[in-house]
């Protein structure tokens, strides 16, 4: 039956198709094949999410070897809720990558972008959906390398300095990551999830696992650019490719986000991620520091790309103040941003694709009028905009709304305060680009709408974040279970 | 434990720092990628020690012989070795690249010819 090796699909089909793209070369056929094989890994996505959530957790072994010695792929409604918006956010991108690729890739490397794409896509699913510690570090190491490749492929040739910028980041932070898995090893013999899980409690008061904890929690971090590790993220986001920056935006950060979630909930207990080692109060104070600070240096861009990039490090910020919680509703708010965040930024990096597509800036000054003739990109900034501010009616406004609640169930007012008082600013930066847009005029008369490839994604994703923001019941409930059974397996 | 078992992570420890330290310091792209290597060595001796079993031998059946190594920390490092070399492959490759785009491979001067 196909249906019961769907887990190993899921990474086997991109891994496959990527040198397949080599082979080929020729730029439109390799961006049918990457298209295709991105729509066929969301349906596999999708069917196990559907699966898991009425049957419980899957078990997948690798090669038939069974699970504590062999590498195993165990597929929970955790996971398979961050497979969806991986493989989801990559399918949607991947519509318009090609003519704004086209447009920013030199022609001979086009075939590049989408080899590049497919790793990361399969490195990120690896990472996801693998219940084996060290093949995380193998797929972390996939997913990073192509995109080091992808970064470098911008049309700006500060893109090959933020690459190497971001290469060097992430190569500390993978090998941190090793450090950590090794010194694990060394205390339990063991590199499968649950059967590490099983057997820390029992040298959890060793200095070896807990200097391993420390070097798993920064390697991540590292990844998942929380404050103040987000040094890579700010310039590889400026100058990648805008597709890229897209498709990263949605899929890399959450996917971090999530190992993070696996480390802390279950392969080490809550109770000594937490508590005993005091990260609540750490990730908090990181946290709160991340929401105010780099909201306020997204204010004094003059680069609409970096400015979007600064915003999302405040944006992990909330998703870590939802983890430091750890609280059924702090967790649930913390997985369902991870969901809505994907939505909104994806949309908005490519509304700026659009932009690029037809200016060939995304400076602030060079977007003065075009309100006026493009009005489809700008109105999907705006809505997207809006739901980064997290108003009403869109997905923004479910994430803070549960972050909110999850202060307020602790009595902490002045949590609830500081989470609406940093969505101020979120206004501040997203208004100075809508003034500049409407209300400015500038050379821009001869700009046409962007072409109907590059709206189509950006809407399916703007309907997406009123969709998911009108009736969030479902996300609500996938998160919330997903938040229990992270918050039970002591 | 022996001191002599204690030196393996002694020498892990000054390499894992130097590296680091030269991967901080120096502005030359070529000399970061070397102290990159030199942080990944030294967490390569990490694995291959921890897999060491002491008075245990190479962990192939042999009549007669019924203490062995642990195998799986070095295969475990073989698959680590080859990120490495993908990595080193990779940056020398985006050096090279640097270098034909800005005429140099100095940090410093790149950040002062790119704005």
């Amino acid at each position: 039956m196909i249906s019961a090796h769907l887990p190993a699909l899921q990474v086997v089909i991109p891994l496959l198709a990527a040198p397949a793209c080599v082979v080929v070369r020729q730029s439109t056929l390799t961006w049918l094949l990457a298209l295709l094989v991105s729509w066929i890994s969301f349906a596999i996505a999708l069917t196990l999410l559907v699966q898991t959530f009425f049957n419980g957790p899957m078990s997948y072994e690798l090669g038939g070897w069974a699970a504590p010695l062999g590498i195993e792929y165990a597929v929970d409604v955790v996971n398979a809720f961050v497979l969806v918006i991986v493989s989801g956010v990559s399918s949607v991108v991947l519509i318009s990558a090609k003519e704004s690729i086209e447009r920013e890739t030199h022609i001979k490397r086009t075939h590049l972008v989408y080899t590049g794409w497919l790793l990361c896509l399969t490195g990120l699913l690896g990472i996801t959906i693998t219940g084996d510690v060290f093949n995380v570090f193998v797929f972390l190491e996939i997913a990073s390398l192509s995109s080091y490749l992808l970064v470098s492929l911008g049309p700006d040739r500060r893109a090959l300095t933020a690459a190497f910028q971001y290469l060097v980041m992430g190569t500390i932070g993978a090998t941190f990551i090793l450090i950590g898995v090794g010194l694990l090893y060394m205390m339990t013999g063991t590199l499968n999830m649950a059967d590490l899980a099983q057997r820390i409690p029992g040298v959890a008061q060793t200095t070896t696992v807990r200097a391993g904890f420390a070097f798993l929690v920064l390697g991540i971090s590292l990844k998942a650019a929380v404050f103040p590790l987000h040094y890579w993220l700010p310039n590889a986001y400026t100058f990648a490719p805008s597709a890229v920056t897209a498709f990263m935006a949605g899929s890399a950060t959450k996917v971090s986000i999530y190992l993070l979630l696996r480390f802390f909930f279950d392969i080490f207990s809550e109770t000594f991620s937490l508590r005993t080692m005091r990260l609540d109060l750490i990730l908090l104070i990181l946290g709160v520091i991340a929401i105010f600070s780099m909201s306020l240096v997204a204010i004094y861009q003059s680069n609409v790309k970096r400015m979007l990039a600064y915003s999302s490090v405040a944006q992990v910020g909330y998703m870590v103040i939802g983890i430091s919680l750890a609280t059924t509703t702090g967790l649930t708010a913390g997985i369902v941003h991870l969901f809505n965040h994907a939505l909104m930024k994806c949309a908005l990096f490519l509304a700026l694709g659009c932009i690029v597509f037809r200016l060939n800036s995304v400076d602030l000054k060079d977007l003065a009028g075009v309100g006026r003739r493009m009005p489809w990109t700008m109105a999907a900034f705006v809505i997207g905009g809006l739901s980064l501010i997290g108003v009403p009616a869109t997905v923004g406004f479910i994430s803070k709304w549960y972050l909110v609640l999850a202060a307020l169930e602790r009595d902490w007012w002045w949590l609830a305060f500081m989470v609406v008082a940093s969505s101020l600013l979120a206004v501040i930066y997203i208004w100075r680009v809508v003034e500049t847009a409407y209300f400015k005029t500038g050379p821009v008369a001869n700009t046409e709408e962007a072409p109907l490839i590059l709206l189509v994604p950006t809407w399916v994703l703007i309907v997406a974040n009123i969709y998911f923001g009108v009736s969030a019941v479902d996300t609500i409930s996938f998160a919330t279970r997903a938040a229990d059974q992270l918050l039970s397996t002591f | 434990m022996t001191t002599i078992g204690l030196f393996n992570y002694w020498i892990v420890f000054v390499l894992m720092m130097s590296g680091l330290y030269i991967v901080i310091v120096s502005t030359n792209l070529i000399k970061k990628i070397i102290g990159l290597n030199i942080f990944q060595t030294s967490v390569f001796i990490l694995y291959i020690s921890i897999g060491k079993v002491s008075g245990g031998t190479a962990p192939i059946l042999v009549d007669g012989i019924t203490l062995y190594s642990n195998p799986l920390p070095h295969v475990l490092i073989l698959t680590a070795i080859v990120v490495g070399v993908a990595t080193t492959a990779l940056g020398l490759a985006i050096v090279v690249r640097i270098h034909s785009a800005f005429n140099s491979i100095d940090e410093e001067e790149i950040y002062t010819t790119s704005d």
